[in-house]
This record gives C-alpha cells, sequence and structure tokens, in this order.
C-alpha cells in the first residue's frame, strides 16, 4: 500500500487519483502508526513550508517519516514535500526541515517584470537529468519532457551529487529532483503533468532501491 | 526553457459545457469530463472552466464537476465564475480546481485578493480583469468593466492589474471587451501594457480569430499564456496545430 501522506493543508485528491492511475493501492494517512502497512511513501506539497513541518512535527511523522526512509524503502517527495527534505527553508522566517539533504530552501530573487521573470515560476518548464552513466529510474521516463511547476522557493543542495536533475527559470539554474539511496523528491508536479507526471508515478510504484 | 502556455476555456452552467462543443467524435457534447479529456490528448497546458450561470443553488454542481474533471485529466484547473468570498475559494480548492479565478468581487472588496492570496497561496490566485477602451483627454485608457462589459466602474484596467498583482495574485486572465467575439485578434496594446506594468503572469482573451492573433499575444503582447474558446471549440484549430505553429515561430511552447 501506498500512504499518501495528509497533514490537513488541502486537497490530496488529484496525487491520490493520479498514483491511483498509475497502478498504486492508495492510502491517506494522518498517524506515524498508520505507516507500518506501507510499502512506499508519497509526501505531497501543499501550503507553506513552516505550515507543513509544524504539522508533521506536531503528528509525529517527522519522525515516522525518517525511520520509514532508514528502513529503507521508497519515498517520493513532490513540490513542498521535496523542500521539506532539506535542512531549512527561508520561508516566512527560517524554519528547521527533515534534514535528509544538507542545503537549504530559497527564494527566486524579484527581479523587474521586463525581464520576462515572474513569481512564481509557474508553467511547463524542462527536467534535465544529471550526467551520470544510468539516470535515476524514477526520473528516466522524463527525458526530453516537459513538466508541470508551481513555486516561488527552490531547493538549494550543498553536494552536487544530491541534484538529480536541473531545470532552470531565466537565468536561475535550480533543483528539479533531489534524492539519494531510496529517497526522492521532485519540485515540479507528477500529479499535473499528464501522461509525463504518470510515467514518473508508475516508474516510482516500480523502483526497487 | 518555460513554455508560453495554450488555455482552451470552457463556459458551464449547472455542470455542463454549454458553448457549443463540436469536436467531431464526441458522444456528448455538453458532457465536461469528456471535453477535457479531448483537451488533455490534444496537449492543452491548463483548462479553465468559467460558469457563467454562477448561482447560489448550482455551486454543489460545480464543485461537483470539477472534481470529476479532475479525477480523469491531471493538468492544471482554473475556475470561475460567482466567486465572492474565500468560502468559495476553499470549496473549489477541495474539489479539485488548481486555482480560482475572481472576477467581479475582487472590484467591489479588493481585500479578498489580498487574503486569498495570504491563505492559499498566489499560485492559486487568478483575477480576471474585464477591459474596455474610454475616451479621455489624454487620448485614452483603459477601464475595468462588470456585466459582460456594460457596466463601467471608472478603474483605470492597468492600474488595477497592478494593483491586483501587488495584492498577491498570480495570475491576471485579461479581457479585452472591444475585442471579445470579433475574432480580430488580441487588443495588443492593452495586453502589452498589462504584462509590462506587473509582476504576476498574464493570460491574454478576447478575440482570437486565427493562429497569427496567438502568436501576437504571446510575442508583441507579451503574454505568458493565451486564452481560447470558440477556436477550439468549433475545431477551426487543435491545440496542437496551434503549437505547432508557434513553435514554429520559435515561441516556445510544449509540443507533448
Amino acid at each position: 500500500m501506498i500512504a499518501l501522506i495528509d497533514y490537513g493543508m488541502g486537497n490530496l485528491h488529484s496525487v491520490a487519483k493520479a498514483l491511483e492511475k498509475a497502478g498504486g493501492k492508495v492510502v491517506l494517512v494522518k498517524k506515524p502508526e498508520e505507516l507500518a502497512q506501507a510499502s512506499r511513501i508519497v509526501l505531497p506539497g501543499v501550503g507553506a513550508f513552516r505550515d507543513c513541518i509544524g504539522a508533521l512535527n506536531e503528528s509525529g511523522m517527522d519522525a515516522a517519516i525518517l525511520d520509514f526512509i532508514a528502513s529503507g524503502k521508497p519515498f517520493l517527495g513532490i513540490c513542498l514535500g521535496m523542500q521539506v527534505l532539506m535542512d531549512a527553508s527561508y520561508e516566512f522566517g527560517q524554519h528547521k526541515g527533515l534534514g535528509l539533504i544538507p542545503g537549504v530552501v530559497k527564494k527566486f530573487p524579484d527581479t523587474h517584470p521586463e525581464h520576462g521573470f515572474k513569481i512564481p515560476h509557474m508553467g511547463w518548464n524542462d527536467v534535465v537529468l544529471a550526467s551520470s552513466s544510468t539516470p535515476h529510474p524514477v526520473l528516466a521516463p522524463l527525458a526530453g519532457k516537459q513538466v508541470y511547476y508551481v513555486h516561488s522557493y527552490y531547493c538549494a543542495p550543498l553536494n552536487p551529487a544530491h541534484i538529480l536533475a536541473a531545470c532552470s527559470y531565466g537565468e536561475y539554474p535550480f533543483a528539479a529532483a533531489i534524492g539519494r539511496d531510496n529517497f526522492i523528491g521532485v519540485q515540479f508536479h507528477p500529479e499535473k503533468s499528464q501522461k509525463a507526471g504518470h510515467d514518473l508515478l508508475e516508474a516510482f510504484l516500480q523502483w526497487k532501491p | 526553457m518555460l513554455s508560453k502556455r495554450i488555455i482552451p476555456c470552457l463556459d458551464v452552467a449547472h455542470g455542463r459545457v454549454v458553448k457549443g462543443v463540436q469536436f467531431v467524435d464526441i458522444i456528448d457534447a455538453g458532457d465536461p469530463v469528456e471535453a477535457a479529456i479531448k483537451y488533455d490528448e490534444q496537449g492543452a497546458d491548463e483548462l479553465c472552466f468559467l460558469d457563467i450561470r454562477a448561482s447560489h443553488e448550482s455551486r454543489d454542481t460545480l464543485y461537483h464537476m470539477v472534481t470529476e474533471v479532475a479525477e480523469h485529466v491531471f493538468m492544471p484547473l482554473t475556475v470561475g465564475g460567482g466567486v465572492k468570498a474565500l468560502g468559495d475559494i476553499e470549496n473549489l480548492l477541495h474539489a479539485g480546481a488548481d486555482k480560482v479565478s475572481i472576477n467581479t468581487a475582487a472590484l467591489f472588496t479588493p481585500e479578498l485578493v489580498k487574503n486569498a492570496a495570504e491563505r492559499f497561496g498566489s499560485s492559486t490566485i487568478v483575477v480576471a480583469i474585464d477591459a474596455k477602451r474610454v475616451e479621455d483627454e489624454n487620448g485614452g485608457h483603459w477601464e475595468c468593466f462588470t456585466h459582460g462589459g456594460r457596466k463601467p466602474t471608472g478603474i483605470n484596467a492597468v492600474e488595477w492589474a497592478k494593483k491586483m498583482s501587488d495584492f498577491g495574485a498570480g495570475e491576471i486572465l485579461l479581457t479585452s471587451m472591444d475585442a471579445d467575439g470579433t475574432k480580430a485578434g488580441y487588443d495588443i496594446p492593452l495586453t502589452r501594457a498589462v504584462a509590462d506594468a506587473i509582476t504576476a503572469n498574464v493570460i491574454a482573451s478576447g478575440g482570437v480569430g486565427t493562429l497569427e492573433h496567438m502568436a501576437e499575444g504571446l510575442s508583441a503582447g507579451r503574454a505568458d499564456a493565451v486564452l481560447a474558446a470558440s477556436i477550439f471549440h468549433f475545431g477551426t484549430f487543435t491545440i496542437r496545430q496551434t503549437k505547432e505553429f508557434l513553435a514554429a515561430r520559435g515561441i516556445p511552447v510544449r509540443l507533448a
């Protein structure tokens, strides 16, 4: 069963439906003990960083997620669910993340619209897979495709090896996907990325890290 | 590179598509799910549903429709029509909308936009502006109108767009009431004036009749996205044809 973490921040319907369409059996999970049955976790992204990490702290889900990842089972974070993997974020003050990837979450600089640079970064953009001999199995189906992004903040990992795919907004490159071992986080929304997103979710469901 | 977005717009009433959708192989032209699936197959970047008969009684029908559509297509959905309060926005987001468009209510209570952006995030809040050219001693300006372009508000449309952008709206859905329905092209000076004045995204709307018009809205008009209803509904052009045309013009689009 795929545990879709519900931290009370909004509609998880489209993520749940997209996972089901990709062949997953999805259960919405609010309490840490419910993770015992889970073979995979998806942490979706809704709301602001402080609210998300605050809700995870309060329910004890933060520790449960860390235990789950330490057990070696596959984890996927989407958008904010990716950003909480980092050490900290500067969205509405500084807030501590799960600390699985060294580095912080930063805001795109505000630039005059004449330069065509608008916040949030919203729309379809590239996913450039990190150059290595074998592409990450979850990201491999995305080669040459575009995916849907909506975000004003982005992850800046200190170790380039943690950046699994990149994208750039105007002149600013940022991490489109991060991760190591058995966990991965993506900045874009697979559940809104039509076929490309479907293919990623299918690959995640088949991933054996 | 970030792609320019092509957004088909569907007018709905009581949970049904009301402008004549004439896809040849569609069984029920009024079915929003079927129309959404068709546009999904053609590679639309986003879908926009506007409830033109927004009434209190028909809200539940609209929410139900949004949920149905969101279960079948996996792309961003913008929904608007009769949005008056934070509760309306919350209900639409919970039903499965990704963005909610606020029109008249923003003119009466601008703080709604500010509060909505703070609560739900800028990327979920679209402000729809219906603008019309009016003459003045300096040669003219654009003004916000309500009631389908019949009632003037005295509010300068470019200044209003700037205010809404500053209040946190992530996108401005800009419709020229002069161009709407003419098929003579978007109002390029209006689109350009707004796009250059604000940090929010601009969706050009109203007047598109040819693929050349789409290209103009995105290049000369500097819009981030173009919205069209009839040329897609009546099958004049498919989304794919539109994108191939734009790509040949060097405009970045997603060729799915």
